[in-house]
């Protein structure tokens, strides 16, 4: 115990030595939160829409106008059928069709009800979203002037809202659990990996492999700060998401941290693979960026939806930490999910530690040899 | 040197070993003792298998056959005990770069469990030795090439092991930061230390009590410099290694 305490001290003395690097890992999460946080609240404005009227009366025209009035909109065509909707949004300038009802005006001053449908192309689901809440707005300011100008007691305008191709808006607060998988990865996988590989490349792993210490102890010498480091960036990521951009923790927060140390556990141990077959820095930074970070970004349905990838992709996908990490974690955040929901994932991730485990202790008996 | 000592008791013992990696023979039935005390030289070409050697006594490798102590401890069951009662030292002087001289002896005296108390004693004197007391708190890469060899041999000396490996101890340096290395392996070896040495300076091949020859995983001569000098009829080392490793 002795001779590890030495080790681990050695360790936190690499780390404070060098604190420029201390400070970018926990400023790189930061940064890259508020990045993300505030790219995806930017304000819009010109959006594209279509208007399929059915009803061209006066009080649609005046909805109409009034939407077109505004600084977030403009027409780009008029539609005079439901299936031209589709082409609409294919041609890819449309952002929003707004589809009046028949007979809107006669509804609304005979019933005190007309309807309206607001349709988003979603496969961008920020954009989606805020041009919703957008419209919304207005049609609620109309449904306001009308009821004043008729002087009815109540006018109703009923909005309908539909996404295409991401009908439950998928990744609006993708980016905490993104950011966290990312982070995690970096700290955990790549710095572990690149600590050992140094030893090897500078000679001293030599001097540790003659020295009383047993092999295992040196692993996890090496795994300990950044374990340390990487669940204070996990928390530090829980915190910012959640008091500056408002991102949900519905389910338990010890739930939450839990499935975060397996997903840390998960990327050490794959640090300490990466290690065993690297021999130095380099290989070891290239094996951690390529083979971990763009698998990371790429194909965890971090960024790019899953669903709408290529099969082979997708399957490829089910061999990445990070997807399952993501999914367990975006379900406690975003959906509350109990244990019960998630248990799958968490075997999952289980699972994969095991096979790492396993062959890293094979990797590092062979080389011994 | 001396001439063949007082033969004291052996502290490394090998007989007949053999390592083999696959069909390749690595090792091929070597037979020596080091005794207490001595300075053992290790020579031979690159590849002629001396890499191999060092690592089984020092407990990395298991050999295929053979019956092989180091300081009292059988190589196949007890390589845990021999690391604790060996020290090594690499060609690349390998100490931490980021770590000042103290963190580093800190570090080594807690991996070889030296008592708390004596590391500051302990580490002042082998400073003062090697007069680098007023840098202790200094970073290693600060250092020049000449002091982090002495200092990593003071760091592989520390918890008085009672054998020392020196893999190569003098690559790269210059011939005055030679001598006094060796002047610095002689006053560890009064201590009763004993050192088992590989190096390509047929120069510091004289200054060992006895040295053996490899080529092609065989050990082809062993003896005082003096012995093998008169018995190949040479002048000098140099000349001895050209004529034995053809």
């Amino acid at each position: 115990m002795n001779r590890f305490k030495a080790f681990v001290i050695k360790e936190f003395r690499h780390l404070i030595r060098d604190p420029r690097t201390v400070f970018v890992l926990f400023a790189i999460p930061v940064i890259q939160l508020l990045l993300f946080g505030f790219v995806i609240s930017t304000e819009i404005k010109d959006a594209k829409i279509a208007i399929l009227d059915f009803s061209r009366d006066d009080l649609s025209e005046g909805l109409v106008n009034k939407i077109l009035a505004s600084d977030y909109f403009i027409l780009e065509t008029e539609l005079s059928n439901i299936n031209q909707i589709e082409q609409a949004f294919r041609s890819g300038q449309v952002k929003e069709v707004l589809v009046i009802e028949n007979n809107f005006g006669r509804n609304i001053v005979h019933d005190g009800a007309g309807a309206v449908q607001i349709i988003t192309d979603a496969s961008d689901p920020n954009i989606a979203s805020l041009l919703d809440s957008y419209t919304r707005n207005i049609i609620l300011d109309y449904q306001q002037e009308i009821s004043n100008k008729t002087q009815a007691a109540s006018t109703i305008i009923d909005v309908e809202y539909r996404m295409f191709y991401n009908e439950e808006l998928k990744s609006a607060h993708l980016f905490v659990p993104g950011t966290m998988a990312l982070i995690l990865m970096l700290v955990c996988a790549l710095m572990t990996s690149v600590s050992i590989a140094r030893e090897k490349e500078l000679g001293t792993m030599e001097i540790l492999l003659v020295s009383p210490l047993r092999p295992l102890q040196i692993v996890l010498g090496k795994v300990v700060p950044y374990m340390v480091l990487s669940f204070i960036d996990m928390l530090v990521i829980i915190v910012i998401g959640h008091f500056v951009f408002g991102v949900p923790v519905r389910g338990a927060t010890s739930l939450l941290i839990g499935t975060g140390t397996l997903f840390i556990l998960l990327a050490l141990t794959l640090g300490v693979m990466i290690s065993t077959i690297s021999k130095t820095q380099q290989i070891a930074m290239m094996i951690s960026l390529v083979g971990m970070m763009l698998p990371t970004v790429l194909l965890s349905g971090f960024i790019f939806p899953l669903k709408n990838m290529p099969v082979v992709l997708q399957a490829v996908s089910l061999a990445m930490p990070p997807r399952w990490f993501l999914q367990a974690v975006k379900d406690v955040m975003l959906k509350g999910a109990g244990i019960a929901q998630i248990w799958h994932y968490l075997a999952i991730m289980f699972g994969m530690l095991l096979f790492f485990i396993m062959v890293s202790v094979k990797k590092f008996k062979i080389r011994l040899d | 040197m001396a001439e063949l000592q007082t033969r004291t008791e052996p502290v490394i013992t090998v007989k007949n070993m053999v390592k083999k990696f696959g069909g390749f023979v690595a090792n091929d039935n070597l037979n020596f003792e080091v005794f207490k005390g001595e300075i053992f030289g290790f020579l031979g070409a690159n590849g002629a298998g001396k890499t191999t050697a060092i690592k089984i006594l020092s407990g990395l490798s298991i050999p295929t056959s053979g019956e092989i102590k180091v300081a009292g401890f059988d190589v196949y069951t007890q390589t845990e005990l021999i690391k604790r009662n060996i020290g090594y030292m690499s060609q690349k002087f390998s100490l931490y770069e980021d770590l000042t001289i103290k963190e580093n002896f800190r570090f080594y005296a807690g991996v070889y469990r030296v008592p708390q108390k004596e590391i500051m004693p302990r580490m002042m004197d082998a400073l003062a030795e090697v007069g680098l007391i007023k840098y202790k708190d200094r970073l290693i890469s600060d250092l020049p090439l000449g002091w982090k060899q002495k200092l990593a041999f003071s760091i592989a000396t520390f918890h008085n092991p009672g054998i020392v490996f020196l893999d190569e101890p003098t690559s790269g340096v210059d011939p005055v930061a030679r001598r006094n290395f060796w002047e610095q392996i002689f006053k560890t070896v009064q201590k009763g230390t004993t050192v088992f040495v590989t190096t390509h300076y047929m120069d510091e091949a004289e200054y060992c009590n006895r040295v053996s020859i490899m080529d092609k995983g065989k050990i082809v001569a062993l003896n005082s410099p003096n012995m093998l000098k008169a018995a190949y009829k040479v002048d000098n080392m140099f000349d001895l290694f050209l004529k034995i490793v053809r």
